[in-house]
């Protein structure tokens, strides 16, 4: 593809492709004239293991039985978001949003569906069937009305391993505006206008990232792409690799173009190996189409991307030490300044995005700053996307406005708390965010607005918690992990958190004393104030907000040696209720270390000396004879 | 250069552009504790000791590597700064081994000296877990115990940055990270080469040398035993560090007064054996150039390079010299020559040397080493600068009151081409002197051969002595000395001889010299000082050619013959051994 009429010959021919699956989402929507039916199966890591794979092979093999294989193109797609439901499939023109299929389904679906005409609702996600048996677009549901998905917005729509497809879209099309209408000035002003922040976690405005480095003068500049997602349990950066790897190496080529860079390089981890395969992939088709590597579109612009596998290192994603290890060291921050816009990876300058920045960058391109900054907030634009997890009904990805409210996301796109739990908090930004209380659920989700409630965007997870979590065990949690994660290189971080988890360790296993509470806060605002990177100075947030906002919890376990919400082992007693019990002797069985006695149908005792609190016993009471305390 | 201004404390300092906050400090009289940062070597940031406030910035920034511009305003001795410096110190306590009574650095120890300063009263406030460590004592110059470690990285940046080597780094991650060989291999199996530059700079006493102080004690109280010492040039011109004296100061006499009342029988002077080497050297040299052999011709003096070049450049080692260092020279001619003179039995003559290397510790137990037959060590112990100091103060000597002594005859009678071996260039000024001598039959017009001089890691001469025009090459710090010789196995350089010692600067400062704290390290040019002693005994010398030593002519008429000659071959010459990578054979 040497020229953009090339290029846009391919988007002619695709564009009907695409438009077909957002039949119900968009008005130019049109009927696709090849294929009757269009069937998308999530292959994103999440349905990927729940079996989608095999759902595909079931597909293919029963269309041929029925011999409409020409008539239906299985596409696998990238992730849909609703992973809690998987494995997901979606039938277009009529948007059928099939979820937890089994491959017992396929046939009968093939059959009914595909060759007679009529949906079979009882397989679909149930939110879609209204009470009077119609069928409405998934667009329709709580989890998606809210939604606004423009970094994600072709995952789960187009076959991430077919460049076309991509190209049908509107896909590279902004890089080449880029090349033949704008200086590399103007890329960098659109992208100052537009208020684009990094979506890995700081913020930091992506145009004013690039206006450094374009200002930094070397005749070699490189373009970073952090892939090296770490949060637990964030997974949009793997989502959209997975779901739309051509958006990622497009807006890398813009980058590379306005910086005056031409190598990329994706920095993504080894333990993502759908991303690392589909990015493989994508980028031997676009250097095949010429839209990588030299002369792209005949404009004279130079940009090839090579990849670069994370071996998993939690530090791995702070920018610097993301550097040192593509450069082959070991993946240890280094002091900043210098800053890497000035001297980055192999000491030149270098941006550094991550995957869901990048994401966006195109449709600015193409829509425009101001449509971008008409989304979200005062000070942040645009949208999020958040992995939502934890103690919620919908599980999985969603992108939301800046500015949606924490309620709106965890009651009406989350479909609220299971088994009719109170929400307790939020907890944003992993290991270097915050735990957002319930007063604060109706405040507006932007950067400035969760700093200021003691938390952070981070790069957007979100976990939800309920009245049968323990915020110090929380704490905990997240300690431990940075502990874990630490690379080691400065004192603050390596040996002031672990005694922080120590001091962690002693108040739930109700060994604390009062004074731990402030050696606590005092440990914590000495590692923010003085460890080397992000990973050490964010660290004690997790125990700084629960101390913040549950410092009840803590004396709880201090004075009292009670966990109220019942989680700390050794602050425990598991008792048999008498008025209960009726003598089954079923718990007395089943206890491991031979804990409870008592005599049938006669009322059984725990003997706490012992009892080691694993919960069998009151798992299996039929009663609910058996509590704690 | 341009300069700024800040404001350091409510004061104003004008600083060069491009300086740093430590430096800034430094020249407005404020002293900023460190423990990682090594100038130019080990800027990493890492310990966080040396944090202050900037007015503006979001967390306390490292002195070490922030860089200062036009009306910065920073405050190094605020109560956040104390406290948290404070804290960091409490906090490496928690996991260092703080027995320090019995620790060799006590007293020198640059983390011990901080805590004191900083008023960490509470050692243990932070106690709990701690990762213990067991020895690794299998290389032969050195220990290294990571429970005295802090992890300030200082010897891995040494040993990857100074010397090229990099067979230490970290291993583990966050609280378990211990620094150490790849794959936890022990010390002796890596090519290490024994240089002890890791010893120098480390700021507490997690790196050691051996100590053998107690057996050449044993030794010296053995009646059957005759103890012979011999001190290497540049002993001499650090000694008197370890006694409070300025670094730079000439203890020539003291070192010898003080080895005469440590009880050794015969004091001498590796300076002789220097001088031995040239006449060998050089020899050697002539015939190479003359009938076609391997050049350029590389010294061996140092036994660190020696080892470095068998691992790193083992298709090289035909390059070397066959002359044994000096330091084995002296053994072998103490055991053969000197014990034939005196009547002695070389069983019953244990050769002690005093060495500013750690690498001597390796190269006595090398093969290929004995001269006066199987089973007989040329050299029985050699021991550090630092570790003679310690037997000075064991023995209740008072160094810096003793009279300037002579080194004993026949054997401490030394030139003063001799003794700037300790410094880099020296032995390759040493040799231009006599070669030139020899060629020519006449005197040069001057001795000095100042483009060889200074502490350049990488310096180059040509010169024309009677019609031939030599090129040669000096280097010291391994770093250098793989570029240099990148540089002769890529064909960039034509050199006919080349000098490289193990550690930059040369042997001034070697492994085995006293420490110097980093607060000094990074602000003084000890190489420089310590070399200048040597530069000035030179010149004090009226003998100032190797071939002029009277003992030196003694020895070959009486003994050697010839320089070169098949007696002096077998006894002053060695081979190597080819080693490779991390393959120690």
């Amino acid at each position: 593809m040497k020229t953009l009429e090339e290029l846009n010959a391919v988007k002619e021919q695709y564009e009907g492709l695409v438009n077909f699956r957002r039949i119900g989402h968009a008005e130019d929507a049109v009927i696709d004239k090849k294929y009757r039916l269009h069937v998308l199966v999530c292959a994103g890591t999440g349905c990927t293991s729940s079996g989608s794979l095999k759902i595909i092979d079931k597909l293919n093999e029963e269309l041929k039985a029925n011999n409409i294989e020409n008539e239906v193109k299985v596409v696998k797609t990238g992730c849909h978001g609703l992973c809690a439901l998987g494995p997901l499939m979606i039938v277009y023109p009529e948007g059928a949003f099939y979820s937890r299929l089994e491959i017992e389904h396929i046939p009968e679906i093939v059959k009914k569906h595909f060759v007679e005409g009529n949906v079979c609702k009882e397989y679909l996600y149930k939110e879609t069937v209204l009470e009077d048996g119609s069928v409405q677009p998934m667009n329709n549901t709580d989890f998606y009305r809210s939604q606004k998905r423009v970094a994600l917005r072709n995952c789960g729509v187009i076959n991430p391993e077919d460049i076309n497809e991509y190209i049908g879209t509107g896909g590279y099309q902004a890089i080449a505006k880029v090349l033949q209408t704008m200086k590399p000035e103007d890329v960098i002003q659109v992208m100052l206008d537009s208020g684009l922040r990094g979506r890995g976690g700081a913020g930091f405005p992506t145009g004013l990232k690039w206006k450094f480095a374009a200002a930094s003068v070397n005749e070699q500049k490189y373009v970073c792409c952090n892939a090296d997602e770490g949060d637990p349990g964030a997974f949009m950066d793997r989502s959209v690799l997975e779901g739309d790897p051509h958006v990622v190496l497009e807006a890398m080529s813009i980058a590379g173009y306005a910086i005056g860079a031409n190598q990329g390089y994706i920095y993504v981890r080894a333990e993502y190996p759908i991303a690392v395969e589909r990015l493989n992939i994508a980028i031997k088709q676009a250097r095949d189409a010429g839209l990588l590597g030299k002369d792209i579109l005949g404009t004279g612009f130079d940009f090839d991307i090579d990849l670069r596998l994370g071996a998993g290192a939690f530090v791995c994603g702070e920018e610097t030490a993301l550097m040192t290890s593509i450069e082959g060291n070991r993946g240890e921050p280094r002091p900043r300044p210098p800053f890497p816009a000035v001297k980055g990876l192999f000491a030149k300058p270098t941006i550094l995005n991550n995957v869901e920045t990048y994401a966006n960058i195109p449709k600015i391109i193409m829509q425009g700053a101001q449509w971008f900054a008409s989304m979200g907030t005062e000070k942040s634009k645009g949208t999020k996307v958040f992995a939502l997890g934890g103690k919620i009904n919908n599980t999985g990805l969603v992108e939301i406005p800046m500015g949606t409210t924490l309620r709106t996301v965890i009651e009406e796109i989350g479909g609220g708390i299971p088994n009719g739990k109170k929400f307790k908090a939020a907890q944003t930004g992993g290991p270097s965010g915050g735990c957002i209380p319930v007063e604060n659920m109706d405040v507006e989700i932007d950067y400035d607005n969760l700093i200021a409630i003691g938390s952070m965007m981070g790069s957007g997870g979100l976990i939800v918690m309920d009245e049968d979590n323990c915020m110090v065990d929380i704490a905990k949690f997240f300690l431990e992990f940075t502990v874990d994660e630490s690379c080691g290189k400065c004192t603050p971080c390596r040996e002031g958190t672990k005694r922080m988890l120590e001091i962690l360790d002693r108040i739930t296993e109700g060994k604390g004393k009062m004074e731990d509470i402030d050696e606590l806060q005092e440990l914590a605002a000495f590692i923010k104030s003085n460890a080397l990177c992000g990973l050490g100075q964010t660290a004690p947030n997790p125990v700084l907000s629960t101390l913040r906002y549950f410092k009840d919890e803590y004396i709880a376990h201090v004075k009292d040696k009670k966990c109220p919400a019942g989680v700390c082992k050794n602050l425990l007693t598991f008792k048999i209720d008498p008025e209960k019990c009726i003598g089954c002797t079923k718990c007395a069985k089943n206890c491991p270390v031979d804990a409870i006695i008592g005599e049938k149908k006669k009322v059984h005792e725990i003997d706490t000396s012992k009892c080691i609190k694993c919960g069998t016993c009151l798992d299996g009471c039929k009663k609910d004879a058996i509590y704690k305390e | 250069m341009e300069n700024v201004t800040v404001k350091i404390n409510g004061m104003d300092v004008v600083v060069p552009a491009g300086s740093t906050v430590l430096e800034a400090a430094r020249i407005a009289g404020i002293d900023i504790p460190t423990l990682c940062y090594l100038k130019e070597v080990n800027e990493i940031g890492a310990c966080r000791m040396c944090v202050v406030e900037v007015k503006g910035a979001k967390t306390l920034v490292t002195a070490c590597v922030y860089p200062v511009n036009d009306g910065m305003e920073i405050f190094t001795n605020t109560k956040k700064v104390r406290d948290s410096r404070k804290r960091n110190l409490q906090l490496l306590l928690a996991s260092h081994d703080r027995q320090c009574l019995s620790c060799v650095a006590s007293a020198r120890c640059e983390f011990q000296t901080l805590c004191q300063e900083y008023g960490v009263e509470d050692a243990g406030v932070y106690d709990g877990a701690r990762n213990e460590y067991e020895l690794d004592t299998s290389a032969a110059h050195m220990v290294r115990d990571n429970n005295k470690c802090i992890l300030c990285r200082r010897c891995v940046a040494v040993c990857d940055k100074v010397q090229g080597i990099g067979v230490i780094g970290s291993n583990g991650r966050g609280f378990a990270t211990s620094i150490g060989q790849a794959f936890e291999m022990d010390l002796a199996d890596t090519s290490c080469v024994s240089c002890g530059q890791c010893i120098a700079v480390c700021p507490t006493g997690a790196l050691y040398e051996k100590d053998y102080t107690e057996q050449v004690f044993e030794a010296i109280e053995d009646p059957e035993k005759t103890v012979l010492v011999q001190a290497a040039p540049a002993v001499r011109a650090a000694l008197g560090e370890e006694f409070g004296l300025p670094i730079g100061t000439d203890t020539q006499g003291k070192l010898a007064a003080s080895l005469r009342r440590l009880g050794f029988d015969k004091v001498f002077d590796t300076v002789f054996s220097a001088d031995l080497t040239i006449m060998e050297e050089a020899t050697e040299f002539l015939d190479r150039v003359k009938n076609g052999g391997t050049l350029p011709l590389i010294t061996s003096c140092s036994p660190g390079w020696v080892k470095y070049c068998e691992h790193y450049f083992p298709d090289m080692t035909e390059n070397l010299s066959s002359c044994k260092s000096p330091q084995q020279m002296f053994g072998a001619v103490a055991k053969t020559y000197y014990a034939q003179k005196m009547g002695l039995d070389p069983k019953n003559i244990v050769m002690v040397s005093v060495m500013p290397c750690t690498a001597k510790k390796f190269e006595v137990g090398r093969e290929d080493q004995c001269a006066a037959g199987e089973g007989i060590a040329d050299v029985d112990i050699a021991i550090t600068t630092r570790e003679l100091a310690y037997m000075i103060k064991r023995a209740g000597i008072k160094f810096n009151e003793l009279p300037d002594e002579e080194f004993d005859n026949p054997l401490g009678v030394g030139t003063g081409a001799g003794v700037i071996f300790g410094a880099t260039g020296g032995v390759m000024e040493a040799a231009l002197r006599t070669a030139y001598e020899t060629l020519t039959g006449s005197e040069p017009a001057s001795l000095d051969f100042v483009d060889v001089r200074g502490t350049d890691g990488i310096k180059e001469a040509s010169y024309e002595i009677a019609g031939m025009n030599i090129k040669v090459a000096v280097a010291s710090g391994l770093a250098n000395a793989k570029k240099l010789l990148k540089a002769v196995k890529n064909g960039e350089a034509d050199y006919q001889f080349i000098e490289i010692m193990g550690c930059p600067g040369g042997c001034v400062n070697g492994g085995g010299q006293p420490k110097q704290p980093a607060s000094v390290r990074n602000f003084v040019d000890i190489q420089k000082l310590r070399g200048q002693v040597l530069y000035g005994l030179d010149k004090a010398n009226p003998m100032r050619k190797s071939h002029e030593n009277p003992e030196i002519k003694t020895i070959y008429k009486e003994f050697f013959g010839e320089p070169g000659s098949e007696k002096a071959h077998h006894i002053l010459h060695t081979s190597y051994v080819k080693r490779g990578v991390n393959s120690n054979i």
